[in-house]
């Protein structure tokens, strides 16, 4: 489905938030996107966002009632990068305690939970959802290079907009890690040719837009592999 | 560590322009809406508030068109509000490229929009803009048309309300202390942000960067909405060869006089004055803005 020049994106649409900015934001990198339910637009793109806000149980549902829950195991287990934002980041885990227990789309083993009485170091209790900038840092050990996250400075802000995190049953996915009060979570993962990040990039400024580049530059290199 | 305040500049629209109200005074044009846009993205700004402050047919298609060229080439969260009076203008906004919705005068005639809204778009998406009046027994009563129309309801009762119904911020302004440079009505944003369990942005009323402060350290607002002062300081960045002509008090452009209860102060000096006072803000780098 690709215009021979351009990598494709397919920004998974599943009726779970406005996903407009997502497509702007990779306009504005020079990749053609298109926002699509249809499981063989999913299949036959370079590469596939999962966006998404509101609530998980919701979501999974409406994924399974558009079947698109097998043609994302399928792309993934293809080779075909993945990235997932905020609720998209979550759907991939195991299981949320959202409103009750749900299944996700278990592509990654792990739970999403629920920030629970974060505090200020003054012991003032902090809103829940968190909303606006947070500083994202390099998990213990972990050099961006290579990966989504590569050209960031260690303490770049990105913006926001969450209740739940996830906690990945293997520690050595996360990328990023940030702070809400006293509580630390993972702000962004990678395993494999799965990324996903808790925050919005297409609304984190040129920081954001960034993540976006590496992502067009990630589809256009595994174009050139293929015509090889 | 505490997390960061968002400063927030509010850009109030009139068909094609951005205009500034003065108490008792009207509107003055202060130029194009997607100059002083993108020039506070580049110098800072964490999200930005685009409110249509006459709502009318002819100025419905320009907001469009501006929120749409935002879109293209701005990317933080921006808020659209004005005259949003059902799912349908929200889906219109949010297709031109709004991130959230700001809803007042329909969310009193009927609240449940707030829920259908919540429902449709995600309650992250909804904004719930409450403009409050200060009386003189000290009540406080929620006002729609920007101030002009009373509509008996209790604003603190109603903050409440909109939560439950499922808004996922409130929008607060004072309509007695806005555009008067005089400060923030701290006593109503403490009492609502203390008091809801979502973010609570203050609107209305600074005029010099301590009632930013203010409003941060006494009010606990979680995010302040700021137009004049920004806007004074942004007005010599963002002239252009644009045409006015169109509609407009333009005695402000034109005579290039300050108004007196303004302190002028750029985003990244306020910034960084608030971080000097130990407030955490996202720090403005214009170096990084410039090369994208």
């Amino acid at each position: 489905m690709s215009d021979g020049t351009r990598p494709v994106v397919a920004i998974v649409d599943y009726r779970m938030g406005n996903v407009c900015s997502v497509q702007r934001a990779c306009q504005a990198v020079g990749l053609k996107a298109v926002i699509t339910s249809d499981p063989e637009q999913v299949e036959s793109a370079d590469g596939i966002i999962l966006p998404g806000v509101g609530a998980f149980g919701d979501a999974m549902q409406s994924l399974q009632r558009l079947g698109l829950v097998e043609v994302l195991h399928r792309v993934v287990h293809q080779g075909k990068p993945l990235l997932g934002i905020c609720l998209g980041m979550q759907l991939l885990m195991t299981e949320s305690e959202e409103f009750g227990l749900h299944q996700g789309l278990n592509l990654l083993n792990g739970r999403v939970i629920r920030f629970d009485c974060p505090r200020h170091d003054d012991g003032r209790i902090l809103k829940v959802p968190q909303v606006g900038w947070n500083r994202i840092v390099p998990a213990p050990q972990i050099d961006w290079k290579g990966t989504f996250l590569e050209g960031l400075t260690a303490d770049t802000d990105m913006y926001f907009v969450h209740s739940y995190y996830i906690v990945p049953r293997d520690p050595s996915v996360i990328l990023a890690v940030s702070r809400y009060g006293q509580i630390e979570f993972a702000s962004a993962i990678r395993s494999g040719n799965l990324f996903a990040c808790q925050f919005h990039p297409e609304k984190s400024g040129p920081s954001g837009i960034r993540i976006y580049r590496r992502f067009r530059a990630k589809l256009e290199s595994l174009r050139r592999e293929c015509l090889v | 560590m505490k997390p960061g305040i968002r400063i927030i500049p509010r850009l109030d629209i009139k068909g094609p322009n951005l205009v500034k109200g003065i108490h008792l005074e009207g509107l003055r044009v202060l130029g194009k809406p997607h100059r002083f846009a993108r020039y506070y993205y580049e110098s800072g700004a964490d999200e930005l508030i685009y409110m249509d402050v006459v709502a009318s047919l002819y100025g419905r298609n320009s907001l469009l068109e501006v929120v749409e060229q935002t879109s293209r080439d701005i990317f933080i969260p921006l808020t659209v509000g004005g005259g949003v009076r059902s799912l349908e203008d929200i889906r219109s906004l949010l297709r031109a490229g709004a991130d959230k919705v700001s809803l007042n005068t329909m969310a009193i005639r009927n609240p449940d929009l707030i829920r259908q809204a919540a429902h449709a778009f995600g309650s992250s998406t909804i904004v719930v803009s409450i403009e409050a009046i200060r009386h003189e027994d000290g009540t406080y009563e929620a006002y729609t048309d920007n101030g002009r129309e009373s509509t008996g309801v209790e604003a603190f009762q109603w903050a409440q309300r909109v939560c439950e119904l499922g808004a996922g911020e409130i929008l607060l302004t004072s309509i007695n202390n806005e555009g008067t440079g005089n400060g923030f009505d701290l006593e109503l944003v403490r009492r609502v942000a203390a008091s809801v369990p979502i973010p609570v942005i203050a609107c209305g009323g600074a005029g010099r960067l301590e009632h930013v402060a203010e409003v941060i350290g006494a009010g606990q607002a979680d995010a302040v909405a700021i137009a004049s002062i920004l806007h004074y300081a942004a007005v010599e960045h963002c002239f252009g060869d644009d045409d006015f002509s169109a509609e407009g008090n333009l005695e402000y452009l034109k005579s290039g006089q300050k108004f007196s209860r303004i302190q002028p102060v750029s985003l990244p000096i306020l910034k960084s004055r608030l971080m000097d006072q130990g407030i955490s803000c996202r720090p403005c780098s214009t170096k990084e803005a410039a090369c994208v």
